[in-house]
């Protein structure tokens, strides 16, 4: 279990979205701080380490949680330190 | 001693905040799906931290004309063009299963209740993230459009010496 410091909920909302909202809430986090985002697209799944990997913001971790039937994930990003 | 660590991860993210990847996209089409498909790249390449450059020419300008605004040209066969030529971001038609609009309104509702952002949506993210909007001057001469007839925050009128000089740093370049 990652602890984080701020969530982020996009639960109903494909992408790009996602991505787009993490971008923005990113801003308002502390480098070295963990943002969680909530959702149930399962291209985040791949979406997310690409974003880190070209952002430079850390990908920590992701927990899948639910049935098949109605799965949601959970990516935790680590602000990258300026 | 003062050793200042730098980790990989943050060499990269201040390489990319010095110079960042650019991508350029001639959006051509005027048709929702289409625009839509180069507003998601635009706008997810712009969240990665890329700088995005949108030429919008022909019937792509339709995406970034003010609703119902008519043509400004005073030929009469431009004018009856301009007629058939509606522009608006709300009111671009599907590539296939239009309809006669039909189809294209049951595709929004579809849209609306899986929270699927709209055209109009997208671009105001894309502005929002910075995205730049350029215009093309030979179709607006073409087809009688003017710049007071496009939404606000389009950012230049154009060519394609503008585009290619774009182009030419980008390292991915999009026509739609």
């Amino acid at each position: 279990m990652i602890q984080a410091d701020v969530k982020l909920d996009t639960l109903g909302y494909f992408c790009p979205m996602p991505i787009i909202m993490t971008s923005k809430k990113i801003k308002e986090l502390v480098p070295g701080q963990v943002l969680e985002v909530v959702s149930d697209d399962e291209g985040i799944k791949k979406d997310m380490p690409a974003w880190c990997q070209t952002t430079g913001h850390e990908m920590v971790g992701l927990e899948e949680e639910g049935s098949d039937a109605k799965r949601i994930y959970k990516a935790f990003v680590k602000k990258a330190k300026r | 001693m003062n050793i200042t660590q730098v980790e990989p991860a943050v060499a990269l993210a201040e390489l990319q905040e010095t110079k960042p990847d650019r991508v350029t996209i001639v959006v051509l089409s005027g048709n929702m799906d289409r625009v839509m498909a180069a507003f998601i790249i635009a706008t997810g390449a712009a969240a990665m931290g890329m700088r995005v450059t949108m030429f919008f020419t022909f019937w792509g300008l339709n995406a970034i004309r003010r609703k119902g605004t008519p043509s400004a040209a005073k030929d009469w066969l431009r004018r009856m063009f301009g007629l058939l030529n509606r522009g608006g971001a709300a009111s671009l038609p599907l590539s296939r299963f239009h309809f006669w609009g039909l189809g294209t309104r049951m595709m929004k509702r579809v849209m609306r209740t899986h929270r699927m952002p709209g055209v109009p949506e997208l671009i105001e993210t894309a502005q929002d993230l910075g995205v730049q909007f350029i215009a093309c001057t030979t179709t607006m001469g073409l087809m009688g459009i003017t710049k007071d007839t496009l939404i606000d925050g389009v950012d230049q009128l154009a060519g394609v010496t503008t585009y290619l000089a774009e182009a030419k740093q980008g390292s991915v370049n999009l026509f739609i």
